[in-house]
C-alpha cells in the first residue's frame, strides 16, 4: 500500500516541483547543535509556515524558548509533549516541504547518545544525511558514531553542517580544520559524495542565502545543495526484483501478484523465476496504478499474473530470471540491537525479511563494533543501542540481496516472540551456504521404521519449573513405570548433561539458552531413533521451551508444569542452593535472581505442592495413555 | 493496505467522508484491483455532521459496492452530550473517541485505517505508519516500535489493535493533487458556494439545521465559503472563498498562510490536545 502511496506521489511531484521523487533525509547532530533549528530555520525562510503556526510558535517560544524573545524555531519541530518540557526529540519526527525545484521528507533525529536505534530508524528510509556538528566543539564522538550509523544503513551522500559559524566569528580556519577532520574520517566509510558547508542556523547564514559574511565560502547554500543532490539509487538498472506481499485472488478467475517493484524493471513477456521454489514463467500481464500496462519499474506497486500456474505465496521473490538473488537459510549480518532486553545468541526470534515472516535464531555473535571506532570487540550479547555482526540461521530458506547491492530485498527486522516488540534491525552481508547446495541425505530407514519397532510413539515429556520443584523426582518415577511397561525411554536431567555435553556453559541467560537448544537437539535425536525421551530441566524461558517443541513433529512435545509453590521450593531446598543463593553465594539463580517464566498451555499442569510425587508420576502415565502415546 | 489486509484477520477501514478518506479509498480499490477491497467501511456518526456529508457517505458506498458500518454512541445521545451542550472536549470524547472504541471492539476490528497524516499536527508527525494500540486502544508514544525501512512489524497480542495510517507521508497538498489527477469524488462542502453562517468567536459556523441556538439578535447571513476540512458542523469554521473547483482550491491552498487545522476548533481548547486525545484512544 505504501508502494501504491509513492507512486501517486510521484505523480503528484510531476506536477508540483520538477517531476524528481522527493529527498529523503535525515538531520543528526549532538544536542545542542542546533538541528531542529536549521530545519525550523529552512521552512520559515521559505515561507512554509502558516500563520496560524507562526503565531502558536512565537507563544511556544515565550512559554518554553531558550533564546529570549527570540523565535526559537527548534520548538516547531519537538512534538510531544513530554519532550518539549525536556528540551529534547526523543523519537524521529517527519516533517515535508517542497520549494518549487524539489519536494522534502525530512526526518529529524535525536541526538542523544543513547538513542541509536531512533537514528537507525530514520537512516532506513533516508537517501542522503545531514551530519550537523557544533564550529566551537569540532568532531566528537557522537558525529562519529552518526557517520557511522548512516554508514551502515546505507547511505551514500552526506553534507556536513558545520554549524554555529556566529559563534566563530565566522573564521575560515576553524571550518577548514573540521572539514580536513571530518574527511579524513570519511576514509573508512563507504560514502560517495561528503559536502561540507559552514552556516548559522540561527541567522540564516548560508542555509537559503549565502552569507555575505562568508565571503571566502564558494560551495553551495545548504538548501541549494539539497535541491540539486542526485541522491536517487540506481534501482532502476538493477536486476528485476519483486517480494510478492498479497496473493490477489477475487475470484477463481484471476490470480496475481500484488507488491512493489523493489529494484529493476519488468514487461509483459519476461523470463521470471520464482524464489524460493525456483520455477520459471513469464510475466503475462501488468496491473499499475493507472491500470493495464506493459512495462513497470522500481518503486512502483503493481500486480503481476504469470503464464504459468505455479505456487507463490506471500513472502516470496519473483525476479530476473538470469540474474538471481541468494536463496540461503544462513548468512551473515549487521545488526543493530533497538531493545532494553539484551540479545540472547540460540533465542529464537521472528525474522520479517521482505515479505515473509519465520523464525531465526542467532548462530554466532561474531563481535560488536565499537561505533566511534569500528573496532571489531569480543562480546557474548548486544545491549541496547549496540551493533554487531552475527550468522543466522532461518526455520527455512529465503531470497535476498546483500545490503550492499539492495537496501530493500537485503534488510530485516528481528521481533521479540513474546513482547512482540521490534528487537533489532539488520543488513545481510552475504548468505553462509547456499541452500541449493544442501542436500538432507535421504535415508532408508526411516523415522516411522524405527519407531515401528517399539510399542509406543516417539514423543519428549517436558517437565520444567523451580528449582526444588521435584521435576527429577517425578521423572523417575515415570521412568521406572514407562520402563516397566517395555517402553524404550530415556532421562536427559539437566544436573546430569552439565556434567558431559554442556560442561562448557555456565548459567547466565545466554548459558541457559545454548544449554537448552542443545538438550532440544539431543531430544529430538532420540524421537528420530523412536524413543520416549524425558527431560528435567528448570528451562525458565518461554522461548527456549517454544523452540524445543518446534524442533519436535506436532503432537511429540509434552509440556509438563511441575508447578511447587516458591515458598515450599525455598523450604525444601535439597541440594542446599536457595540457601546459598539468598546468601548471595550464587548468582543467575532461578526464582532468586533470575526470573522463571510459567508455562501459559502446558500439556499436563502438575499440581506438585499439594500431591504426593507417585500420584503425579501417574498423572503422568494417564496422560501419555490418553494420548495414545502408550 | 495491502500489508494489513495480508496480516491481520479483521480489517476495517475508518471512513470519516473527508477528503483524506476519499483519497484513501481511492487507494483501497486501486491496492485490490481486479477485486474490491476486502474490508468494510466504519464511519462514527456524532449525529452532528454536515447533512452533504452524510448523503455523500451513503452515496459513495452504494456506488462502490463496500459494506457500511455506522456506528452511533447510543449512550452518549442518551446522555444528552453534544457539540452545543457539553462543549466540544466533552463531544469529541463521548462521541467520537468513545463511540470508536465501542465500533471497534463491537466488530472485533484487529486492524484499522485512517486517513491521519503526519503533516496535520506536530504530534501526529511521530505517529507510524503501523501504530499499535492496547487492549484498550490506547497509544503509548514513548514505546513506539521502530519502523524501518518497509519492514512493518504488525504482530499484537490478543486483544490489542493496530491503526494503519496509510496516508503517513502526505501532505495536504498532495491529497488534494491525487484528487485533481484522479478525479476524485469529494463532499461539495470543500467548494466555495452561498451558505448560510454565522460569525463566533472568529469562526465562520455554518447554519446546517435548526439544532444550532443562535443568540439573541444572530441571523444567519449568507456568505461564499468554504471548508478546508470537515467535522461536526458546528466545530468546523468555514473560510471565505471563491474557489469552486479543484484547480481554484488548489491555487488558493499555495497561496495560503493559514494551516488546514485552523478552523478545527477541538485542537486548539488547549496546547498538545491531539496529543492526549490520541492517548485515549482518538485516531
Amino acid at each position: 500500500m505504501d508502494a501504491v502511496v509513492e507512486t501517486a506521489r510521484a505523480v503528484v511531484a510531476a506536477d508540483a516541483a520538477a517531476a524528481r521523487p522527493p529527498l529523503r533525509f535525515l538531520t543528526c547532530g549532538s544536542v545542542d547543535d542546533g538541528k531542529s533549528t536549521l530545519i525550523g530555520r529552512l521552512l520559515y525562510e521559505q515561507r512554509l509556515i502558516f500563520d496560524d503556526q507562526l503565531a502558536a510558535l512565537a507563544d511556544d517560544s515565550r512559554r518554553f524558548g531558550t533564546n529570549g524573545a527570540e523565535i526559537d524555531y527548534a520548538l516547531l519541530l519537538d512534538g510531544l509533549e513530554v519532550e518539549r518540557e525536556q528540551g529534547i526529540t526523543v523519537d524521529v519526527a517527519y516533517r515535508y516541504f517542497a520549494t518549487p525545484r524539489r519536494a522534502f521528507v525530512v526526518a529529524d533525529t535525536p541526538g542523544h547518545e543513547q538513542y541509536t536505534r531512533n537514528m537507525a530508524t530514520g537512516a532506513s528510509n533516508a537517501e542522503l544525511a545531514v551530519l550537523l556538528v557544533d564550529a566551537r566543539k569540532g568532531l566528537l564522538a557522537q558525529t562519529r558514531r552518526h557517520a557511522i550509523i548512516a554508514d551502515l544503513l546505507g547511505i551514500r551522500h552526506v553534507v556536513l553542517a558545520v554549524n554555529k559559524m556566529d559563534l566563530v566569528a565566522y573564521d575560515r580556519a576553524a571550518f577548514d580544520d573540521i572539514v580536513a577532520a571530518f574527511r579524513r574520517f570519511c576514509d573508512g566509510l563507504g560514502f560517495e559524495d561528503v559536502t561540507c558547508i559552514p552556516l548559522s542556523a540561527r541567522f540564516g547564514d548560508n542555509v537559503s542565502r549565502h552569507s555575505p559574511r562568508m565571503a571566502w565560502y564558494a560551495g553551495p547554500t545548504l538548501l541549494a545543495h539539497l535541491e540539486n543532490v542526485d541522491a536517487g539509487e540506481a534501482r532502476v538498472a538493477a536486476p528485476f526484483r519483486f517480494p510478492v506481499q498479497w496473493v490477489n485472488r477475487p475470484d477463481s478467475e484471476f490470480r496475481g501478484f500484488s507488491g512493489t517493484i523493489a529494484a529493476g524493471s519488468v514487461r509483459i513477456g519476461d523470463e521470471i523465476v520464482a524464489l524460493p521454489s525456483g520455477r520459471l514463467t513469464r510475466v503475462a500481464s501488468i496491473l499499475g496504478a493507472e491500470g493495464e500496462t506493459a512495462v513497470a519499474e522500481a518503486g512502483e506497486a503493481v500486480t503481476l499474473t504469470l503464464a504459468d500456474e505455479i505456487d507463490v505465496a506471500r513472502g516470496d521473490m519473483l525476479a530476473a530470471a538470469r540474474e538471481r538473488p541468494a536463496v540461503a537459510d544462513q548468512f551473515a549480518a549487521h545488526i543493530v540491537w533497538m531493545a532494553e532486553e539484551r540479545l540472547l545468541p540460540g533465542r529464537s526470534y521472528l525474522m520479517k525479511i521482505n515479505h515473509a515472516t519465520l523464525p531465526a535464531t542467532i548462530t554466532e555473535l561474531k563481535h560488536r563494533i565499537d561505533i566511534e571506532t569500528l573496532a571489531g570487540l569480543a562480546a557474548k550479547t548486544l545491549a541496547l543501542n549496540e551493533v554487531g555482526v552475527v550468522n543466522l540461521s532461518l526455520a527455512r530458506p529465503v531470497p535476498f540481496d546483500p545490503y550492499a547491492v539492495n537496501r530493500t530485498t537485503g534488510a530485516f527486522i528481528l521481533i521479540d516472540r513474546h513482547s512482540n516488540a521490534t528487537v533489532a534491525a539488520g543488513m545481510i552481508d552475504f548468505p553462509l551456504r547456499r541452500a541449493i547446495n544442501i542436500h538432507q541425505q535421504n535415508l532408508t530407514v526411516t523415522k516411522a521404521a524405527r519407531s515401528a519397532l517399539k510399542p509406543h510413539k516417539p514423543a519428549v515429556l517436558w517437565f520444567t519449573g523451580l528449582p526444588g520443584a521435584g521435576k527429577s523426582t517425578i521423572a523417575n518415577l515415570v521412568e521406572a513405570a514407562l520402563n516397566a511397561r517395555g517402553a524404550h525411554t530415556l532421562l536427559l536431567d539437566g544436573d546430569n548433561l552439565r556434567h558431559g555435553l554442556n560442561r562448557d556453559l555456565g548459567f547466565t541467560e545466554a548459558d541457559r539458552v545454548e544449554n537448552i537448544r542443545r538438550v532440544g537437539e539431543v531430544a529430538k535425536l532420540l524421537t528420530e531413533a523412536g524413543l520416549l525421551v524425558l527431560c528435567s530441566f528448570i528451562s525458565p524461558f518461554r522461548a527456549e521451551r517454544r523452540m524445543v517443541r518446534e524442533l519436535l513433529q506436532p503432537g511429540e512435545f509434552i509440556e509438563i508444569f511441575v508447578d511447587t509453590p516458591l515458598a515450599q521450593c525455598i523450604a525444601r531446598d535439597p541440594k542446599g542452593l536457595y540457601r546459598r543463593a539468598l546468601a548471595g553465594e550464587i548468582r543467575n539463580f532461578t526464582g532468586v535472581d533470575q526470573p522463571y517464566q510459567p508455562p501459559e498451555n502446558p500439556e499436563l499442569h502438575l499440581p506438585a505442592g499439594r500431591v504426593e510425587a507417585a500420584a503425579l508420576a501417574q498423572q503422568v502415565v494417564d496422560e501419555l495413555l490418553r494420548r495414545k502415546i502408550l | 493496505m495491502r500489508e494489513a489486509v495480508a496480516e491481520f484477520a479483521r480489517p476495517v477501514m475508518l471512513y470519516s467522508i473527508g477528503k483524506d478518506s476519499s483519497a484513501m479509498l481511492h487507494i483501497a480499490q486501486k491496492a485490490f484491483a481486479p477485486g474490491k477491497p476486502p474490508f468494510p467501511l466504519l464511519h462514527i456518526d456524532t449525529t452532528w455532521k454536515f447533512r452533504e456529508m452524510i448523503a455523500f457517505r451513503d452515496a459513495t458506498a452504494a456506488r462502490l459496492g463496500l459494506e457500511l458500518i455506522v456506528h452511533v454512541n447510543e449512550e452518549g445521545l442518551k446522555r444528552g452530550i453534544s457539540p452545543i451542550a457539553s462543549g466540544s472536549a466533552l463531544h469529541t470524547q463521548v462521541m467520537k473517541t468513545e463511540a470508536l472504541r465501542q465500533a471497534l471492539d463491537k466488530g472485533r476490528f484487529d486492524a484499522a485505517f485512517g486517513g491521519a497524516r503526519r503533516d496535520e499536527e506536530k504530534s501526529r508527525a511521530k505517529e507510524r505508519i503501523f501504530s499499535h494500540r492496547s487492549a484498550a486502544h490506547a497509544w503509548d508514544p514513548r514505546h513506539q516500535r521502530p519502523e524501518l525501512w518497509r519492514l512493518f512489524n504488525t504482530r499484537i497480542g490478543p486483544g490489542e489493535s493496530m491503526r494503519v495510517f496509510p496516508l503517513s507521508n502526505w501532505t495536504e497538498l498532495d491529497v488534494w493533487e491525487y484528487i485533481r489527477a484522479e478525479q476524485i469524488p469529494v463532499v461539495p462542502l470543500y467548494f466555495a458556494k452561498e451558505r448560510p453562517v454565522v460569525e463566533r468567536d472568529g469562526q465562520l459556523i455554518m447554519v446546517d439545521d435548526d439544532r444550532l441556538p443562535l443568540a439573541a439578535g444572530e441571523r444567519p447571513r449568507r456568505m461564499r465559503v468554504r471548508f478546508r476540512t470537515l467535522g461536526c458542523y458546528p466545530l468546523t469554521g468555514a473560510i471565505r472563498s471563491d474557489a469552486d473547483t479543484i484547480d481554484a482550491v488548489i491555487d488558493e491552498m499555495r497561496r495560503s498562510a493559514q494551516s488546514e487545522r485552523q478552523g478545527r476548533i477541538i485542537d486548539r481548547d488547549e496546547q498538545a490536545s491531539m496529543e492526549r486525545k490520541k492517548r485515549e484512544g482518538y485516531f
